[in-house]
């Protein structure tokens, strides 16, 4: 028997928010005499315990089976309310909110429009939910075993928080070690400590704990599944090092004959061997064999290194393997690329010898990159005596990208310094602003002006080779407008650094299709929230952390890792989780078969039940977009909780009460 | 390929050997060009700046008078300015009904009209390196550059044209298609930063230290990197980097020697025509000595007739004297 509707109607305040420009009261009032509704109000802050006790007692005491709170977007406060509902025993899709709000009062100024668009909003809202159907959550189990993609300082940070919890970690990594972008620098701003120093030892509990399996020179092939249970086909690429068998001794990387540029650890600017360990501390130890340049893959003799390896561990012969696993959650943590250089030519990178880019200097900073340490210029020898650092390369520049790479300035405050302790020589800073927003961070700013460095403001315009005059002979040199004095100059100098900014993967369109998650128009993965849900997506057991997200320093993409660890965790905790149900159906009776619907789900939630012939949803994948609804030929596809028979309703509400009004005006 | 030739005034007098060596280029890779009936002056870099719509006008009647050959719609200027404001004008008619309603009302006094976007206008560069090809125009060369160390240079015009929507043909900052056609042609080209700065343009009948600093910023970079001759693709620049070659040592105190010829005269020469018929040997800065290299000898051209001083006839009458205005 179908209950006769019996609507309570809310309308919130929100301190002056809502109440400022729309007449709360007159609302409520009008409210009142619409059709179901046997109970208007209006209360301060619908959302306090106060206010929802307000609904739950209707619930009880007046027989209320239906409600609309008019208030603020549904994002925010549609748990809180269908909570409420719940609590006093009213199913919750039973409820139904009207955004007066974002959609109202904050984009309305006129009062007297604005109290109208309230009555439409909540008119159309009274209208559908006596439409809507009671709907049951399906709750699915959670596989407490976690998949981490990217073996960074931020995906180490992930793995171990979830492994030392006691659940088993899969740890991919694309490079033959774990050790990111972080393993190549030499310091840390702003406390200039050991990069290596603090980022080995993660690594090595990384590579070691009983809970994680390393999956290194490695690539997630296929996802499949959903929130808690996630099917994942790893491919294994073939090392040509039998991991069994090697003890990491590096002879046969000492040994090998053919030396290839590293563009990978050493960012172009340092050699390896066609079988190596990308940098001393890698883990795992054990190396691979490049088999582009391998001289044995190429020409078919060699074998050099299989002659010097003490334990025999050089096999010519294996093969990529593909190893499925599963996990409930998933967190990815795939990094950045840095933007490249060579795209603004006119700061000569490429071109003009002693141009490097930041990359380049973080290696050659390093003490066990290939200079050593030492800053020289690209002879390999001279040491400079004056060298300029650009910021701002590639970022906050509209032929690029828009965004401020957020790291660029502290890293360009850092090179300053270890230019001048290594070297002694000049440095220019030519930067648009400088941006020094966190702990420490300022101070670290004033502490290198305080060591002489210049600091020219305005965006360079060239950097080139053709000397003017005796002065800039031999050297390179910067054209910038200096704004604070307000003049062109020309720095020459001998050497220059492209703070170039970060940029995203450039496959992270194709791994975010993989994993089901969206990309920015920067190609950044898009998180839940910005604000309260950063490091979820809107895939549910699928998380992003660190700088896949957008740019972001070493404290910040570790504090994302631990903070995408912790919401698996808290998922894992849960043991089962309730699903959305307002999800699609098939109608078996009507559905054709023709597999349309299949190919437009963007959530892969429709499989094909080949006994029957027809389309079938899996509710647990999907998010209810409703594209399926629009696609099908049939009609077959129904929405819950979207039925065509509630969305016209809600219409009808709203254009009647809007037809009063000008009824009224004429 | 058929073409409709937009030669502009400079190639009529001060660049008549990038006209005759164009004609001869042309012909020789097997290009027909057909010269814009009744072309007036694209208005240059001066008339823009003065008067927008009037400048339009003046430009889009070329356009007009280009679009009668419907044969093709490539309207092909050797010349960077004439390139450059084609190519504006087009554009902004295309983007601009008011301005293309404006221009076609000036354009009807004389029953002509033109709709943005009719023609596509190139840069003689753009239409030998990509209709034509640097392997196409390698596979005909039959006196190669070899030992031949050139600049190339761009100028500021010819790159310019990257409006929204359309890209120009090579990079703005550091093009590179003038570097691969003299490649083609077995010439060694010479690193060069200020490919695509500024010549100066009118800059010495303005403010001559200002236009003398940017030729001399020029050839200097060209001597440093150990260039023979400068190419050139603009009237402009080859007249301010080869006549004011001179004026610009004696006000800089400097004693540059470097030679600028066109891209095409070049590009004839490594195709094995002769020097003369390429109008080499009308530049005012010697390019012997460099051509001698790869053993074109250049006849030496006949020292002008010093123009006769008007005979002074005694009886003739004072001038009036002008005061005042």
């Amino acid at each position: 028997m179908i209950e006769r509707p019996r609507v309570g109607v809310y309308i919130c305040h929100c301190g002056s928010n809502i109440a400022g420009v729309v007449d709360v009261a007159e609302v409520a009032q009008w409210a009142g005499g619409l059709p179901n509704v046997v109970i208007s109000r209006d209360y301060k802050f619908m959302c306090s315990s106060l206010g929802q006790e307000l609904i739950e007692k209707d619930i009880q005491e007046s027989g209320v089976n239906r409600v609309v709170v008019a208030s603020c977007s549904p994002h925010l406060h549609e748990p809180t309310f269908r909570n409420a509902c719940a609590r006093a025993g009213l199913n919750p899709y039973l409820f139904e909110m009207a955004n007066i709000r974002e959609q109202d009062s904050w984009v309305t100024s006129d009062k007297l429009e604005a109290t109208k668009k309230a009555k439409a909003l909540v008119a159309a809202a009274v209208s559908r939910v006596a439409h809507q159907d009671a709907l049951n959550s399906l709750f699915v189990p959670i596989d407490p075993n976690v998949l981490v993609v990217g073996g960074g300082v931020t995906g180490i940070q992930a793995a171990l928080e979830i492994a030392n919890s006691g659940h088993q970690v899969y740890l991919v990594e694309r490079e033959p070690s774990l050790g990111g972008h972080m393993a190549q620098f030499d310091k840390t701003f702003p406390t200039l400590d050991c990069s290596a120093c603090i980022l080995t030892p993660k690594m090595f509990d990384a590579g070691n704990h009983k809970n994680i399996q390393l999956l290194t020179w490695s690539e997630v092939e296929k996802v499949e599944g959903y929130i808690g249970n996630f099917t994942v086909t790893i491919r294994k690429r073939a090392r040509y090092v039998d991991e069994s068998k090697c003890n990491g001794c590096g002879v046969c990387q000492e040994k090998c004959p053919t030396k290839v540029v590293d563009e990978v650890f050493e960012a172009g600017l340092g050699y390896r061997k066609a079988v190596y360990v990308p940098f001393p501390q890698a883990v795992p130890k054990f190396p691979v064999i490049d088999r582009e340049n391998c001289t044995f893959f190429k020409k078919g003799v060699c074998k050099i290194c299989q002659k010097v390896c003490p334990t025999g561990a050089i096999d010519y012969e294996q093969q990529d393997t593909l190893m499925t696993v599963k996990v409930g959650n998933i967190i990815l943590a795939t990094g950045y690329d840095l933007f490249d250089a060579r795209r603004i030519p006119q700061y000569g990178f490429g071109r003009l010898p002693n141009v490097f880019t930041s990359l380049e200097f973080e290696r050659m900073t390093n003490a066990a990159g290939p200079t050593g340490g030492k800053v020289v210029m690209r002879d390999g020898v001279t040491q400079p005596k004056s060298v300029a650092i650009i910021h701002c390369v590639g970022s906050r520049d509209r032929n690029y990208h828009n965004y401020c790479s957020a790291i660029c300035c502290m890293q360009s405050l850092k090179f300053a310094h270890l230019v001048g302790e290594k070297t002694g020589a000049d440095v220019y800073q030519c930067y648009i602003d400088i941006r020094t927003p966190a702990k420490a961070y300022d101070e670290f700013y004033q502490r290198i002006i305080k060591e002489g460095v210049h600091f020219v403001r305005g965006k360079v315009a060239e950097v080139t080779d053709a000397a003017r005059g005796p002065e800039e002979a031999g050297k390179t040199i910067v054209q910038v407008e200096d704004t604070l004095i307000g003049k062109q100059r020309r720095i020459p100098v001998d050497m220059v650094v492209l703070s170039a900014g970060l940029q995203a993967r450039a496959d992270a369109k194709e791994v975010g299709k993989k994993f089901g998650i969206s990309c920015s128009a920067d190609a950044w993965f898009i998180e839940k929230h910005p604000k309260l849900d950063p490091v979820a997506t809107m895939t549910d057991g699928v998380f992003v952390a660190g700088a896949c997200q957008g740019p972001k320093d070493i404290p910040a993409s570790v504090a994302q890792g631990a903070a995408a660890a912790a919401r698996v965790l808290s998922i894992i905790g849960q043991g089962q989780i309730e699903i959305e149900a307002a999800t699609a159906i098939v109608d078996e009776e009507s559905c054709v078969g023709c597999k349309e619907c299949i190919a437009s789900c963007p959530y892969t939630a429709i499989e094909f039940l080949e006994d029957k012939q027809k389309a079938h949803v899996v509710e647990a994948l999907c998010k209810g977009c409703g594209t399926c609804v629009g696609t099908c030929l049939s009609k077959s596809i129904k929405l819950r909780h979207f039925t065509d028979e509630q969305l016209v309703a809600e219409m009808i509400g709203a254009m009647q009460t809007m037809k009063s009004f000008e009824t009224v005006e004429v | 390929m058929k073409y409709t030739y937009f030669p502009g005034c400079s190639l009529e007098r001060n660049a008549a050997a990038y006209h005759i060596s164009t004609l001869a280029v042309t012909q020789a890779l097997g290009m027909e060009l057909v010269e814009v009936e009744d072309w007036n002056c694209c208005g240059a870099t001066e008339y823009v700046s003065l008067n927008l719509t009037a400048s339009y006008a003046l430009i889009a009647r070329n356009l007009a008078q280009a679009a009668k050959n419907t044969e093709t719609r490539e309207l092909v200027a050797p010349c960077s300015a004439c390139y450059l404001n084609l190519r504006k004008c087009d554009h902004y008619m295309a983007q601009s009904p008011a301005l293309a309603e404006k221009v076609n009302q000036a354009l009807a006094a004389g029953g002509l009209a033109y709709q943005g976007g009719t023609l596509r206008v190139r840069h003689l560069l753009d239409v030998i390196v990509s209709d034509i090809g640097c392997d196409a125009v390698a596979a005909k060369v039959t006196r190669p550059l070899k030992g031949l160390r050139i600049v190339p240079y761009y100028g500021c015009m010819i790159v310019r044209p990257g409006y929204a929507g359309q890209t120009a043909f090579d990079n703005v900052e550091q093009p590179t298609t003038l570097d691969t056609l003299l490649t083609a042609l077995g010439a060694e080209v010479v690193p060069f930063s200020l490919k695509a700065a500024c010549c100066g343009g009118h800059m010495t009948q303005i403010s001559e230290a200002t236009g003398f600093e940017l030729i001399r910023r020029l050839v200097k970079a060209a001597t440093d990197g150990g260039a023979d001759l400068i190419a050139a693709l603009c009237p402009m620049c080859q007249l301010n980097l080869d006549a004011f070659q001179g004026p610009m040592n004696k006000h800089c105190k400097t004693n540059y020697h470097m030679p600028v010829l066109y891209f095409t005269q070049l590009l004839g020469l490594a195709l094995g025509m002769d020097a003369k018929p390429l109008g080499i040997g009308s530049e005012l800065v010697d390019a012997r000595p460099a051509l001698a290299k790869i053993g074109v000898a250049v006849p030496l051209a006949e020292p002008a007739a010093a123009p006769k001083k008007p005979k002074r006839d005694d009886k003739s009458l004072p001038m009036p004297r002008m005061s005042g205005v």
